[in-house]
This record gives structure tokens, sequence and C-alpha cells, in this order.
């Protein structure tokens, strides 16, 4: 995701108005001191960063499980929605695997998981999949609705930063969490009657448009602070009194500084939001079954934790290295962007 | 600040009416029927118009809307049953009005929310001032570390492992349950204390973070440079100069989460099975209890807003560059 430096915005008009101003010291030996692009120089200063470098290794191999699942399951030879301990017999009269340990064996090798006897090891994959898969959306529409109201709001003030405030203002006197698994099932009942199936595809539309809907607005104004005190600014200025239009002053002028906090914030939001789909699925309102996810594996590990904690333990360590990864590479994306910021 | 109050609460008002329409609007203008999903599988049309009437869904919507206010400050008559003044529906698969639910469930959702706040802001915000005046000693490196560390947790796996250590393994605890405190208070405090130790264990981290954060960029401003320059002692500029000027950051933030801590933890009520407002309004949805929903909504919704001009009001008396208007 963030193996690439955000594009220089002025390189190829050799204006560097528009460009972070701080990289005077920060040049690193005779070589860098000719023409250094800030997105470069951030590149630079994050891969000497050892967890930086480090968390985003792991991070890029989570994303890359997510997208292997299918190709692991084959490699595996086991699938996620097969019944193992049911069809094999593996299973004792309460639905738990008869070998010690979640039966955990050769064979399975995270265990099978109770009532069924499902594989644990393809679920995981697959749950990781599909809760990655929703933060990774819900992310990128975020982003993208936060920075066109914030640039909206920040720079063309008035009426509409007025109006994009008070809405955002309005949205977060909700109570988030309730209002998600409230209207989840409700969204979902006006379309499909509650006695059917809902097709998984229309419940994963339905859990990122709630929560969506409901999770934009801190970003928004973050970054339509940052649209305002960049307003201000001399090259913006500049850019008025040359003529340039509105449209051409955000495209060419604002939108491009805009890279650092829309960066840092998108690498902040995605951890919380793959928990917060988590959290949703584990009270049972997410994503249902059959489909696996990351956050119903914690939810059958809760139910049966009490006769195996087994089940607890691959979906917790595995999530709490995938957001621990997230948000120590959220601090080094920070430090390499905006070396200034106190830490 | 008399006219700041009346003006936020104006404000206010207009707020929890937004909410409340837009949640009404959404709930009951759906183009399904709410009468429907109370009917059960054998519905025939007759018991469906009982329903119907018993609802007041018989009425066009925006009647509706209007009786389901006027309820809340006068009370209203259901078929069913009687509402009384702080009429915030009437749940009919509870067969009682909604607002005796929430306060019947109130208690525990306040006790959890109190003691998690006071476990959280002791240790993160303390931690974070230890971390910030000790900053890159060894003391900031464990707290930053032990922070990422909490601040990367999640309840639903952080309590059925303390759970299953602490209540299964060691034998240490009963299962957590909520004791009224009026009744037994020590017993209150000990049947809460794994709740609390776990909901804090989530908060810890980012109030660590956050207040070694803003501590050290208060040690950057100008003023405190200049106290320490001019040599008053490091406590002293600690204390008067850097710490205030965190505080109404992490005042703010705090107002956010004890009134979103106040709608109902969902997650940990569930997690440890305390019959708060959040496990009821997973109950609530579970059944399709729309007036359940409702209520505890608009009723978060309000805890929500009055916390938000309670802590606005709160800045003037923390920070005196704050003027009210």
């Amino acid at each position: 995701m963030i193996n690439k430096p955000p594009a220089d915005p002025n390189s190829d008009t050799g204006t560097s108005v528009g460009t972070m101003p701080d990289e005077e010291g920060e040049a690193q030996g005779p070589v860098a001191r000719e023409s250094l692009s800030p997105g470069k120089l951030a590149w630079r200063r994050f891969r000497r960063d050892r967890t930086g470098m480090l968390s985003l290794y792991i991070v890029l191999a989570f994303f890359l499980a997510a997208l292997l699942a299918p190709v692991v399951s084959m490699l595996y030879g086991k699938n996620p929605y097969t019944q193992y301990g049911v069809n094999e017999n593996l299973l004792n009269s309460f639905g738990y695997p008869l070998k010690p340990n979640g039966g955990i064996s050769g064979q399975f090798w995270f265990g099978l998981e109770p009532p069924y006897g499902k594989d644990v090891f393809t679920e995981l994959f697959y749950g990781m999949r599909t809760s990655i898969g929703i933060g990774v959306a819900l992310t990128i529409l975020i982003i993208i609705t936060s920075v066109v109201l914030g640039l909206l709001a920040g720079y063309l003030g008035g009426w509409v930063d007025y109006v994009v405030m008070r809405v955002a203002d309005l949205l977060m006197a909700f109570p988030q969490q309730l209002f998600f698994i409230a209207f989840i099932p409700v969204l979902s009942a006006l379309f499909f009657s509650p006695r059917v199936q809902t097709p998984t595809w229309f419940r994963v539309t339905i859990l990122i448009v709630v929560m969506w809907f409901l999770s934009w607005m801190a970003v928004a104004r973050i970054l339509r602070s940052a649209v305002l005190s960049m307003r201000e600014r001399e090259f913006v200025e500049a850019a008025k009194l040359s003529g340039a239009s509105t449209w051409r002053i955000i495209r060419k002028e604002i939108l491009p500084n805009m890279t650092t906090p829309i960066v840092v914030q998108g690498t902040l939001l995605l951890p919380t939001m793959v928990s917060a789909e988590a959290g949703l699925s584990f009270l049972g309102v997410g994503v249902q079954q059959p489909t696996p996810d990351w956050g119903r594996m914690f939810q059958t590990g809760a139910a049966v934790y009490q006769s195996d904690i087994t089940y607890m333990v691959f979906p917790t360590v595995t999530m709490i290295v995938f957001v621990i990864a997230f948000n120590l590479l959220g601090d080094s994306v920070r430090d390499a962007l905006d070396p200034k910021s106190a830490r | 600040m008399l006219r700041f109050l009346i003006r936020r609460a104006l404000g206010a008002l207009v707020v929890l009416i937004l909410i409340s329409a837009i949640t009404y609007g959404l709930f009951w203008a759906v183009p399904r029927d709410p009468a429907m999903l109370s009917c059960g599988r054998d519905c025939t049309a007759s018991a469906l118009k009982i329903i119907h009437h018993n609802l007041g869904t018989d009425e066009p919507i925006y009647l509706q809307y209007w009786h389901y206010m006027v309820g809340i400050f006068a009370g209203r008559h259901f078929p069913v049953g009687n509402c009384p003044a702080p009429c915030l529906g009437y749940s009919f698969d509870e067969s009682t009005p909604v607002w005796p639910i929430i306060t019947g469930r109130l208690p525990v959702t306040i006790s959890l929310a109190i003691g998690g706040s006071v476990v959280f802001l002791i240790v993160g915000v303390g931690l974070g001032m230890i971390a910030a005046a000790r900053r890159g000693k060894l003391i900031d490196k464990v707290a930053t570390t032990l922070s990422m560390f909490m601040y990367s947790m999640q309840i639903y796996f952080l309590g059925p492992i303390a759970l299953a250590i602490l209540v299964y393994g060691l034998h240490l605890f009963n299962n957590p349950a909520y004791v009224p405190f009026t009744e037994n208070p020590w017993g209150w405090f000990v049947g809460l204390l794994i709740p609390w130790a776990v909901l804090a264990t989530i908060f810890v981290g980012a109030y660590t973070r956050m207040t070694r954060s803003l501590l050290i960029e208060q040690f950057q401003e100008e003023h405190v440079k200049m106290a320490r320059a001019k040599g008053m002692s490091t406590p002293f500029v600690f204390f008067r100069y850097a710490w205030r000027g965190a505080l109404s950051m992490i005042i703010t933030q705090f107002g956010m989460d004890f009134s979103s801590l106040l709608g109902g933890a969902i997650i940990t009520e569930y997690t440890f099975s305390l019959q708060g407002l959040g496990a009821f309004s997973v109950e609530a949805t579970d059944k399709s209890d729309l007036p359940s929903i409702m209520g505890i909504m608009l009723f978060g919704a309000a805890l929500i807003v009055i916390f938000n001009a309670a802590i606005d009001a709160c800045y003037a008396v923390i920070d005196p560059r704050v003027r009210l208007n």
C-alpha cells in the first residue's frame, strides 16, 4: 500500500512553492544534494526506520495472505466450508474434536472448529480476506468522501462549509455502534425477507454502506482544517492572482499538499475499520454464515472458550500482530512524511 | 455564560430533533412493514391490522412521529397499555414502555462506564505524563511499547481470554456479575473488576499515547520554554503550564468516550453477559423490537449531545483563552 512514495506535485514545473519546505538539513550526503522530491526524501527517511520497514513487510504479508487465500486453500487441500469433523467422524457427541487442543494434527494444522469441524487454518485465511477486504473498501470510501467534503468545506467556506460541518456534527451525535447493529439488520430485511438467506455480496455491501455513513466525519474534519491552513498560504494566493480557476487551484495546488494527512489518516483508519467490522461480526450483525470472517472466529472462540481456549488463539494472535504492525507503520509513515511532528 | 448555555441547549435540542426524525424515518418510513415482524409466521390480515393499530402505524408517518415526540413530554396511551411521561415508545415484545427498561438497565452501564473510566484515566493519563516527563528514558520506552500493545487490543478477544485465565484457569474470581452498589458495595466492586480492567485496557493505550504527545507538544510551546528559561522548577512548569495546555484536549476526548460508554458499551456487556443498555440493544435488535431500539438510540444521542455541551462549558473554566461566544 504505502510502498511507493507520494508523487511530487511540482517536479515538472520547477516551482517548489507547493512542497514541504523543510528539507534543507535532511539531504543525505553530497549525492542527495541534487534535487530530490519530497516524496523521495520521505521514502529515504522511511527506509532508515527499521521498525517502519519491518511493519511494512508484516502488513504486506497480511495483504498477500488475504489475496492468496484461495491459493493457500488449494495447496493445503482443504476449504473453509466443508464440515470435515462431521464427514470424517472426528468429533465427539458435543461437537468438539476428539483430539486435544482443538483437534490440531498433521492433517488439520490449526484444528477443527466446533460444532461442525470446519478447518480453522483455511477459515483464518478466508476470514482475514473478508475482514481486510471490507476494511480496505471502507478506508478508500471514507478517504474519498473526506477529501471531497474537506476540500469543498475548507476551500469554498461560507454556507458550504457551514452545511458540511453541521451535517458532520449531527452524524457525530449518533451512537455509532448502536446505529450499526440496529440498521444493518433493518436494511438487510428491507431487500430480502428475513426468512431467506441474504446473499453475501449484499450483506457486505450493506455493512460497508452503513459503516461508511457514520465513519467519515473525523477524517473529514482533519482534512478540512488542513485545507483551511493551506488556503491562506502564499502559493495559493499566487495561483489565485495569476488567474487560476478554483478547480485548478484545488487540483494542482492544494490536493498535492494533502498527501501527508491523507496517507497518515488512511493508515490510522484501516486497522480501526478492520477491527470494527470484526466487532460487528462478533456481535452477529456482520458477515453471516457460511462466509468465513475474522470477527466470527472470535464469536466461535468466545462461545467455547470455557472448554477449549485454542479457538481464541489463532484469530487473536493474528489480529494483534496485524493491528500493531499497522499502527507502527502509521507512526513511521507520519515520521517520514512530516519529520517536524513531535513524537 | 448564561447566553452560551441557552444557545448550546437550543442547538442540542435541534440536533436531537433531527436525530430522532432521521432514526424514526429510517425505521418506519422504509417500504417494509414493522408490524409484519412482530406478527410472526402465521400472520392473518386481521391480526396484522390489530398490530398496526396497536403500534400506531395505521396513521401517516408524520403524524406518527408527531405523536412520538409529544409522547416524550406528555406521555401516551396505547391500546395495550399506558406509557407515562418520558415515553420513548412501547415495547411490544416486553409489554412495557421503553423508558422503565432503559432506567432499569442503566445502573449496570453507569457502573461499568464510571469504573472503567476511573481506571483508564488514572493509569492512561498517568502513564502518559510519566512517559512525557522522562522522554527517551527507559520508562518512556516501556510505556510507549506497552501503550502500543494495549492500543491494539480488542475487547472481544481480551475479555474471553481474561475470563479463561482468571476465572476458569486460576479460579481467582467468580464470573463477572452485576450486584447493585446499594445492596453490596464489595460484591459490586469484585463483580465488575474484570470488565473494568478489560474495558480500561483498550482505552489506556490511546490515553497514554495522547497524553504523552500532547505534553511533548506543550513542552515546545514558547511560554513553557520561557517558564523554564527563567528558572521555574520542572514540576511547577509541568503542572502549571504544560499540563494545563494538554488538559482541554484530554477532557474533550474523555467526554466523547464517556458519553459513548454510557450509551452502552455493547461489546463489553455482550462479552461479559452484563445486562446493561448495550446488551439490551443487542437483544432488541435480535428480536427486531423497533420501539426499544429507537428509544435507546435517542437516549444515547441525548447523552452524547449533553456531554458535548457540558464539555464546551468546561473549557472556559480550564482554559481562560477560550471565550464562550
